[in-house]
Parts: C-alpha cells; structure tokens; sequence
C-alpha cells in the first residue's frame, strides 16, 4: 500500500487540494485504509474521470482504488461478471467482447472503473433503453465507516443510498454486473441532421425508441433560425449479418483493439477555444455529417468514445481548466431547455463538447441523476468572466423547472438549491447520519455542498 | 469549499474594518460565501462592518484579534479555523502612520513596521499552518506598491509592506503543493479610510476594484495582483530607474 501527499483535482482540472493518496491492493490494505484515514475522513477515487470535486478530500485520506483490478468470474453463459471496483470499463470491454459479452451502460468514456460507475450511477447513450449503470448490478460489496464489509443486494436501502451516493456511504470492494450480449464489436449506425432544437426534440420523440443508442451533437454557437442545430447519431450493436460475407471483420467479428493519439500536451496556451475557433470547429463538424446516412459500421471507441483517442484531452482547456454542465429537465419542461440553449448561444459559451439525450425512465438510486425528460451536457473554459454567475442562473432555470445537476460533473453548484434538486436527499443524509456518523467518507464535494 | 472558480464559501478577514477587506467580502457575499468571520480590536466600527454584512445575507461573526498582540494569534485565529474550514483568509490589515511625525518618533515608526510587518508574519504563519492541515484554503495578502522600491515620502510604511511582500512570496513558495494558494495583492493607491485627506496619487483605484481584482485572482490562482494592473509595467520601470534619478522624482 502506497502511501503520498499529492494535489488532487477532477478531470476538469478546477480547484486542486491536498490530500494522502493511498493505494489498498487488497480487502486488508482497505479496511486498514479506512481504520486509519485520520481526522478528516476518506473517499474513494477511480481513475478521475468525475470533472469536479467529487474524488478529492482535502486534508484527508483518498483512496486510489484502481489497486483493486482483478476480475474475479465471469459467466459466459449467463451474462455476470463479479470484479473488483477498481476494473475499467476498458479493461471488461478487453475481456469480455471476445466472449459475445459488452458492458451494460458506457459513459463518453471507458476510463472509469466499476466503483465509480456505481458512485455517480452513470448513464450512456441507452439510457433511454437501459437506464443507468446500477440498474444492472445485481450486488456489491461495501467497506462501510466501521470497518466492516457488507454485501449490499440491489433493491435494499443501502444499495439506493450507494447508487449515485458518490463514494459517501462507504468503499466499494467488488461488484457483480449483468451483461450485454453482442454478435459483434461493430456498431450500426444511423446519423442524421436536425436543422434546429425543435426539429431536434420532435426527431428523438418520434424515433428513439427504435434505437438501443442514441445521442445528438448540438452546436451552442449557432444563432436565430439554427438555433440548437445538432446531429443525431444513433445506433445499436451490428448484428453477425451485418458485415460483409468475406470481409475482416466477419474473420473476427468480436475483435476490440481500440488506437490511441499522442496525447494533448501538458503546456497548452490560455484561450486557445475561444468562441471564434469553436464556432469553426462546430461549422465544420456540422456540414461534415451526412443530412442522413444509415446502416454505418463503427468501432466501439469511435461511437462512444471518441475523445478517449487523445489522451489527457482534458489538457486543451489550458492551465484555467474547464467546467462541466450537465442538467436534466423534465418532459413537459422543454421551454426551459429552450431558454437555456438560447441563453448559451447568447452568451457566445465556447462549447464544442455539447451533448443532448433524451432520457427514460429514471432509477431508484436516492442520489441518481437521470430522471425521464432531456439532458444537455457541456464543457466551458472556467476561466471565461462571468461564468459563476451565468451558471448560477441556468441553475435557477433547471431547478424552477424540476430539474438537476449531475453532481458527478459538478464543481460549482449553490448548496442551497440541492434539496430541491434532489427530493431524497434527507434520507441521504439520514442513513448517512446513521451509518457513519462520524463522516468518516467525506469529499470536497459533500464538503462544498453539505451532502 | 471554494468552487471551481476560486470562490470561498467562507471567508477570515483580519482587520474586519478595513475598507478593501470590506469591499472584498461584499463581492463574494455576493458570489458564494455564507460564512465571514471579521477579526479585528472589538469597536462599534467592527460590529457594524459585521451588521452590514449580515444585511447581505452571510452568517457573520466578529473576533477579537490585535496585530500588534503576537502572542494571541494562535489562541484566537486557532478558535476560527477549530469551528470550521476557512476557504480564505484576508490579511488586510495595515496602518498608514505618518512618515514626516513618525522620522521623530521611532516609538510610533516601530509600531507601524510591528502592525504591518511582524503582525502579519505571526498572524499568516499562523493561518498558513492551519490552511496546510485541511488541505485547502487561499491566503490573500494586501502588500502595496509602496513595498516595491521605497519612497523618500513613506519609506517606513513602505518598508514594512516590502518586508510583508518578501514574506508572502517565500511563503506562497513554502506551501506550493499543499493545497493552500497564497496570493499577494499589490494595490497602488486606494481612495479609502487609511487615505483620506492625502493627495492623490496617478492611478488611484477603489477598494471595489481591488474587491474585482481579488476575485479574479482567485479565479486564475494568481500569485501576484496589481490593482490596476498597469501599475505592473509601471512599476517594474520604476524599479530600474538609478538611485539619483529616483530620489528626484516627484513621487
């Protein structure tokens, strides 16, 4: 077990505190781990990938629980992997495509691990299909404040607190996860334009459900009659018959061998996306996809995640780093989406990350974002004047219309208005009173926010 | 916690009746801190600073604290920081003297170099340590271009900030890489209470725009703040013009 005294940010690079970083590599090294975490608690952390605060401890203990990296047993024939939280999405994607087997829910990512896949209960491309990560975890276990370890059943009290409890209810060790058969390793996608918002949320109402995936691009520059001009992409895991009779990919149709791009460099000049580069790179981006293209065959990395080609892409941002927004409205509630897109595109935010879903039907998790209605996710250089404020009256807008953050993405959100973002949070807070009254697991992120 | 753009949530001043500190926890009571706590000699001054505060919507308390009691620092800042994290601490404390009263009298020349100078050393050091222990925090340090290159018209003021200035650098040094940002704020001159009746200088500035420039600093992790920020091409000229120039100048 290592043991060192390291600056501690997200992915968005905001914000940095110290903190003893220590790596268990076994159940004894993270009971030992939380036993001696010190006056000012722990909280688990994975690879990261959360954009604010949410795997930081300032002054305490946070623990690196990629150590925990062994798949324990998979079933190949009834679709469960039972591993150690500190696996990636990356590494169950190696492993179990060639066995016909794929990950139940995706991020934009495959860098996170299972632990922290559970914490913030994410959501993917099929949300509107699959509902988020803890839907398909059958159980797992959890290092709990007293040093115990539980098995926690998906369905009981504890298993709601943890899903999307973002590491505060305790660590978690191991978890079992059903699968997603797949013929293939290829995606079959459609693609096609959305000449504005309006055009853009009829498209996704009226077809969505035929599709497993399904998420659109939106360019936050456009203006007037463009506004919220988006490409849709949308597909489903490419069936055997699919690829054609001789070509390589038959030969090996579960192949995954994803490439990757030198990565971004360290020292990147301040304002280098700015609203006129963006507003080029949306341009483009927009008239280089098809009006409408169907049956497309893509690789995994390329369909979910493209950006994990670049390593470090989160470097582009500069030495300021970025803020994430992500928010959901209800159905019912688009003319609040409308305001928001139209006060973004105002505003001249340079975004070139912004991503809109339609979700289903949400997930008990008491913490857990997703809730049925439409998402907007965007990324924004946090040094860009004024930014505090504006967010803070999109968050207004978000909470007026029975909306929410995503605390995973959340580095900045006025503690007062959680309580109505979140209706559960008092039973949060109380099985969190009653099972670690010491807060023992702390983060930045319940710190800032009281959680 | 200080949000991804620097903001605290709550905030120490020492020397709760100082106009910049003032101004300064205003703005941010504007932005996100809820908590301020204003350290200063207990005076009616002090507590409707805190009153007028509160009127903003912050939780606001007042504590008893001297620059020139070194010996009580730890007692009374060590109770702030044990009822909870402090996110920033101000150090705006600072007097002014009178340099022409002050060249006769080393007793009152001593006390400005003691409130400036070694106040701000025991009373930083102090929240220095406790802003290591919880592994966060920012240390904002008002110095003054005065401190840059001493003036025949105020070299014992001046003197002192020079000295506070060295510190906070060798400090903000000393915990690089503990989580704790120290930021040195070097305003020219602030229409304010320490200068009333004064002459102007070229480039005067507001305790409002030193409140804006704080909070961008913040929001950059600066180092270093000019207040405005030409002063810092002027003052880096300033710095080079030789002695028998400089003594000439009408500054």
């Amino acid at each position: 077990m290592s043991i060192d005294t390291v600056s501690v940010t997200g992915w968005g690079r905001t914000a940095p505190t110290a903190a003893r970083l220590v790596r268990p590599r076994s159940y004894e090294e993270a009971v030992t781990a939380v036993r001696e975490c010190g006056a000012r608690g722990g909280i688990a952390r994975g690879l990261g990938r959360a954009y604010g605060d949410a795997a930081q401890n300032a002054g305490g203990s946070v623990f690196d629980m990629t150590g925990l990296d062994r798949i324990h047993a998979i079933d190949a024939d009834g679709g469960t992997v039972l591993c150690g939280a500190g696996v990636s999405l990356h590494r169950l994607m190696e492993v179990l495509l060639p066995l016909g087997w794929f990950v139940p829910v995706t991020p934009g990512t495959r860098y996170v691990t299972v632990g922290g896949a559970i914490g913030a209960d994410i959501h993917g491309k099929n949300h509107h299909v699959s509902g988020s990560f803890a839907r398909h975890v059958l159980s797992f276990e959890l290092l709990t404040a007293d040093g115990g370890i539980r098995t926690v059943a998906h369905g009981t009290p504890l298993f709601d607190a943890t899903a999307g409890g973002m590491g505060l209810t305790g660590v978690i060790l191991t978890a079992t996860v059903r699968l997603q058969p797949v013929e293939t390793s290829l995606m079959s996608v459609d693609t096609e334009r959305a000449t504005d918002l309006d055009d853009l949320l009829a498209r996704l109402t009226a077809t969505d459900h035929r599709y497993r995936y399904s998420v659109a691009w939106v360019d936050l520059l456009a203006r007037g009659a463009a506004l919220g001009r988006s490409v849709l992409t949308r597909g489903d895991h490419a069936p055997l018959e699919a690829l054609a009779e001789a070509g390589r990919a038959r030969r090996a149709p579960l192949e995954f061998r994803p490439g990757r791009l030198p990565a971004a460099p360290s020292f990147v000049p301040e304002g280098l996306l700015g609203p006129t580069t963006v507003g080029l790179f949306n341009e483009l981006w927009y008239r280089k996809a098809p009006r409408a293209r169907t049956g497309e065959l893509q690789r995994i990395p390329a369909f979910f995640h493209p950006l994990d080609g670049v390593p470090h892409w989160n470097r582009v941002y500069g030495r300021g780093g970025f803020v994430q927004y992500q928010f959901v409205v209800g159905h019912g509630h688009e003319e609040a989406l409308h305001r928001i897109v139209q006060r973004l595109s105002q505003r001249r935010c340079p975004s070139f990350l912004a991503v809109l879903k339609r979700f289903g039907e949400g997930d008990p998790g008491w913490l857990s974002f997703p809730m049925p209605g439409w998402t907007l996710a965007l990324d924004i250089p946090a040094d860009l004047p004024g930014l505090g404020g504006f967010l803070d009256e999109l968050d207004g807008e978000v909470a007026a219309a029975g909306g929410r953050v995503y605390l995973a993405k959340d580095s900045r959100l006025r503690p007062e208005l959680l309580a109505a973002m979140y209706p559960r949070l008092d039973e949060f807070r109380a099985l969190r009173g009653e099972l670690d009254p010491r807060s023992v697991f702390t983060s930045d992120l319940s710190r800032r926010l009281g959680l | 916690m200080k949000d991804a753009f620097g903001i605290p949530q709550s905030l120490l001043v020492l020397g709760g009746t100082s106009g910049i500190g003032l101004a300064t926890a205003r703005r941010l009571i504007t932005r996100r801190t809820r908590t301020v706590w204003l350290a200063g000699r207990p005076s009616p001054g002090l507590e409707s600073a805190a009153a007028e505060l509160r009127g903003l919507g912050a939780e606001v308390r007042t504590v008893g604290f001297d620059a020139l009691d070194p010996d009580a620092h730890e007692a009374v800042l060590g109770k702030v920081f044990a009822e909870g994290d402090i996110d920033m601490v101000l150090l705006a404390f600072g007097v002014l003297g009178d340099q022409s009263r002050d060249e006769n009298e080393p007793g009152a020349a001593v006390r400005v170099a003691q409130t400036n100078y070694t106040g701000a050393v025991s009373s930083g050091l102090v929240c220095a340590r406790a802003l290591q222990t919880q592994g966060h925090g920012s240390l904002v340090v008002l110095s003054s271009v005065a401190g840059e290159r001493a003036r025949r018209a105020n070299f014992i003021y001046g003197s002192s900030k020079a000295g506070l200035d060295a510190f906070t650098q060798g400090l903000g040094d000393a915990l690089y890489g503990t989580g704790v940002h120290v930021m040195v704020v070097r305003p020219g001159f602030v229409r304010s209470r320490m200068t009333e009746g004064l002459e102007e200088a070229p480039l005067a500035t507001t305790p409002e725009a030193v409140a804006t420039a704080i909070e961008t600093g913040l929001r950059r992790r600066s180092e270093v703040v000019w207040v405005p920020g030409a002063l810092r091409v002027v003052m880096s000229a300033l710095r080079h013009v030789p002695r028998g120039v400089f003594r000439r100048l009408p500054l």
